[in-house]
């Protein structure tokens, strides 16, 4: 699988037209988890945002979280600290979607070569004309042939775009390393906080940068998603997968709360499923199967607070990398259109406005949201939830007052922290022994939705979504990457 | 005539951070890198990137394999990521023949052989960096070793940086359009181009009349030099404070965090919060009469 993070196979096995069997296989493993043992426990964020060079700050966050609650600092981040450690996130997600939309999925649907029949006067379009007389079409052929459905002009805006989302993409990352130094791999998120203390200037810029993003996200983003969708309608129907979703819910709203389930967040914790019920989450039911993985066994499935990580790859049966964590026993997916439903099985009136519109202009119910298009449609409406809440967020910065509080760290404690990143929900935990890291544990979006089969053998998420999807053509089988896109996985930090 | 350079890259155990990086290029914009005369003339063609690039399966290992063919010792090779090597090579696969997995390990000999020259992107490329950090599990190494075992004796540049900065990717790039492959003298012991590495964090840092003055930040958001925080400054090589990241936005000790010492062969081994101890510290300020120990 390319136009993805990582190296991910996905072996499918196609009788009369109908795809029968899929086994999604994770293909590195570096041991992030082992290499993180015997550490002083605050380098767990610089090197778990290393787990993932394209969402390191939800793991910055994550783990910044879990030290917060391992040191029980948890209620006591300053305003500040909250604050900016979401314009950070926020900015990074927003940024994750707009690149993933363009740049990672966009192909499958738009032919860029209709570009080569462009005769206006845009220079950028003109320049990627004169690309393709020239003939070397790298990196933009080959690609699967046939079900490009697009007309030339839309073919050309939607390239225009292409390439207006990488500056808009670019500027979003400036937004994160205004307050957090650097990205990829930013150093602003630590455990008590964050390290700058904040300026005016770096309120105001990060204002009228954010301006630039949001404007993108309402008149390109959002439009450009429904004209697809539209288009191919037919993928509102395809992929739903297991129709089960789980999120921890992201972005504290107030401080002095030290347990991270109880605190208020934008997007709260919860589990829904096909009837769009609210469902309460409980973390307790968080459990890891290794089963197909190439590690040791162990009896049952493993709660991350006692997981364990030894590799075997030699394991009879297993054929990924990647763990499978299960929800009450249960196969659960996890991602944008997770924080999006639990947040409408809530009743959240701006949620519930959104997504109704959202589904009314492509005449559908709210079943179609469980499908590739409804996952692209709930990343959009998730780069505009963030983006709309990052002005408020920002206005809210006390330029020149702390945003970091001391603390002592303990010699033994247990902690975890939780958090949505771009792809889904994340969770770190961490056992502390003599002012060291014991164990570290990571429970990552791509971990959930390319898991392998459990010790029940339900397939995972991905695997379930392309099981039964009719190949129109077995050559070009586009129905199996773009199911598979459509959950943005992560191969890098499914695995870690 | 537009001359075509065409261009490799290969994800081995990697974080993708470094490709993201290359996508945050301001001047020239990752767009003019990939579609636009990037040197007046000169086109990089850029053939296979797993992240970009619009073909999936068996078509998209085809164009690595094709490639290597057609286009014997005209190509330049770039790899992100460390490589697992030995029993463990099976950590990190691309892709399939016949039935059986390729491990990175033997995608790298087969491309490296015949490359033109091999950009090493990223401290993992470079040095072993995050998945060789201690126990180095998968038996991670980095491409210089690789290619010292298998006696492949092509030119080699190591951009490290966790990720590095575009312009140094950039930079090194078209210093080799317009000058052609960089003559020994122009790298270091460790193969970094001295035109981005050439000089420690330390000796350009902003907060340096803080260190020559002998005033610390005890925590983070303190006024100060943050070399008692674990500041890497003093023994990190690159341009960052000059340079500064995401278009001249910040940096990280900008941001009042200490440098990790990402470009070095040592990250991440050294503990980033920590004091450097036993570190020659360079004593350039004229300020500064204090002893090493007294810090």
């Amino acid at each position: 699988m390319t136009r993805i993070e990582g190296h991910l196979k996905i072996e499918t096995t196609v009788e009369d037209g109908v795809i029968k069997d899929a086994r999604s296989t994770g293909n590195l493993f570096r041991g992030i988890e082992l290499i993180l043992r015997d550490r002083d426990p605050r380098d767990a964020q610089v090197i778990t945002q290393r787990i993932c060079g394209v969402c390191p700050q939800s793991h910055g966050v994550a783990a910044a979280l879990n030290l917060d609650s391992a040191f029980g600092i948890g209620g006591q981040i300053p305003d500040n600290g909250r604050i900016i450690r979401n314009l950070i996130q926020g900015a990074h997600v927003a940024q994750d979607h707009i690149l993933h939309f363009y740049h990672l999925a966009a192909l499958d649907y738009v032919d860029v070569t209709d570009v080569a029949k462009y005769d206006g006067k845009d220079s950028e379009l003109n320049s990627v004309k004169d690309f393709i007389n020239r003939g070397e079409l790298g990196p933009f052929m080959p690609r699967y042939e046939g079900d490009y459905r697009l007309p030339p002009e839309v073919n050309q805006m939607a390239t225009a775009h292409y390439i207006q989302a990488l500056e808009i993409r670019r500027i979003a990352h400036e937004m994160v390393s205004i307050f957090s130094g650097k990205i990829p791999h930013s150093v602003g998120i630590v455990p008590g906080g964050v390290t700058c203390t904040p300026t005016i200037d770096m309120i105001t810029s990060y204002l009228w940068k954010l301006k630039k993003v949001r404007d993108f996200i309402d008149n390109v983003y959002i439009p450009d998603v429904l004209a697809v969708a539209g288009v191919y309608l037919d993928y509102t129907e395809i992929g739903a997968g297991c129709k089960n979703l789980l999120s921890y819910g992201q972005y504290d709203l107030e401080g002095g709360e030290p347990d991270v389930i109880k605190r208020k967040r934008m997007y709260i914790p919860g589990v829904t499923s096909a009837d769009l019920k609210p469902g309460k989450l409980d973390v307790d039911k968080i459990a890891e199967y290794v089963t197909h993985s190439w590690y040791e066994d162990y009896p049952g499935a493993r709660h991350p607070s006692k997981g364990e990580t030894r590799p075997n790859q030699n394991k009879e049966g297993a054929y990924s990398w990647v763990k499978s964590p299960r929800y009450d026993g249960m196969v659960y997916e996890v991602g944008p259109l997770a924080r999006l439903a639990v947040n409408y099985a809530s009743g959240d009136p701006v949620v519930k406005e959104l997504v109704d519109s959202a589904l009314a202009r492509l005449k559908a119910p709210p079943s179609a949201l469980f499908s590739v298009m409804g996952r692209h449609l709930a990343r959009a409406l998730c780069a505009k939830l963030t983006a709309d809440n990052l002005e408020k967020w920002v206005l809210e910065v006390k330029p020149g007052e702390p945003a970091y509080t001391e603390y002592e760290m303990p010699e033994e404690s247990t902690g975890f922290g939780l958090t949505e990143a771009a792809r889904g929900a994340l969770g770190h935990w961490i056992e502390i022994k003599d002012y060291k890291i014991a164990n570290y544990q990571c429970v990552v979006p791509t971990t959930w939705n390319a898991s392998p089969r459990d010790e029940n053998g339900n397939p995972g998420p991905i695997e379930q979504a392309i099981i039964g999807t009719k190949i129109k053509d077995k050559d070009n089988p586009f129905e199996i990457v773009r199911i598979v896109r459509s959950f943005d996985p992560c191969i890098a930090c499914a695995i870690h | 005539m537009v001359q075509e350079i065409p261009v490799v890259w290969l994800a081995a155990s990697s974080c993708t951070g470094c490709s993201i990086s290359l996508l945050n290029s301001a001047s020239p914009s990752i767009k003019n890198l990939l579609v636009d005369e990037v040197i007046p003339g000169v086109h990089i063609n850029l053939r296979f990137h797993q992240t970009v690039m619009a073909g999936s399966g068996e078509a998209a290992i085809q164009v690595l394999e094709d490639t290597a063919r057609e286009k014997k010792g005209e190509y330049v090779l770039a790899v992100d990521g460390s490589i697992p090597r030995g029993d463990t090579a099976g950590y990190c696969v691309m892709g399939e023949r016949g039935d059986k997995p390729v491990t990175l390990e033997d995608r790298l000999e087969e491309l490296a052989k015949d490359a033109l020259a091999i950009l090493a992107v990223g401290t993992c490329a470079s040095f072993g960096g995050i998945p060789a950090a201690e126990p180095n599990p998968s038996n991670a190494q980095p491409v210089r070793k690789l290619l010292e075992d298998k006696g492949i004796d092509k030119p080699l540049i190591n951009i490290p940086g966790c990720p590095p900065h575009p312009d140094w990717i950039v930079g090194t790039i078209a210093s080799i359009l317009l000058n052609g492959l960089p003559k020994a003298e122009d790298l270091d012991d460790n193969l970094r181009p001295l035109a981005f590495y050439g000089k420690l964090i330390h000796e350009n840092c902003p907060r340096r009349a803080y260190f020559d003055e002998g005033k610390f930040a005890k925590k983070p958001g303190d006024e100060g030099c943050l070399y008692e925080l674990g500041c890497k400054g003093p023994i990190t090589y690159a341009d960052c404070s000059l340079r500064r990241w995401n278009d001249g936005t910040n940096w990280v000790i900008g941001a009042g965090s200490p440098c990790l010492g990402c470009t070095q062969p040592e990250f991440p081994n050294l503990p980033f919060y920590q004091k450097l101890v036993d570190v020659e510290l360079p004593v350039i300020g004229a300020y500064w009469t204090g002893e090493k120990e007294d810090l």
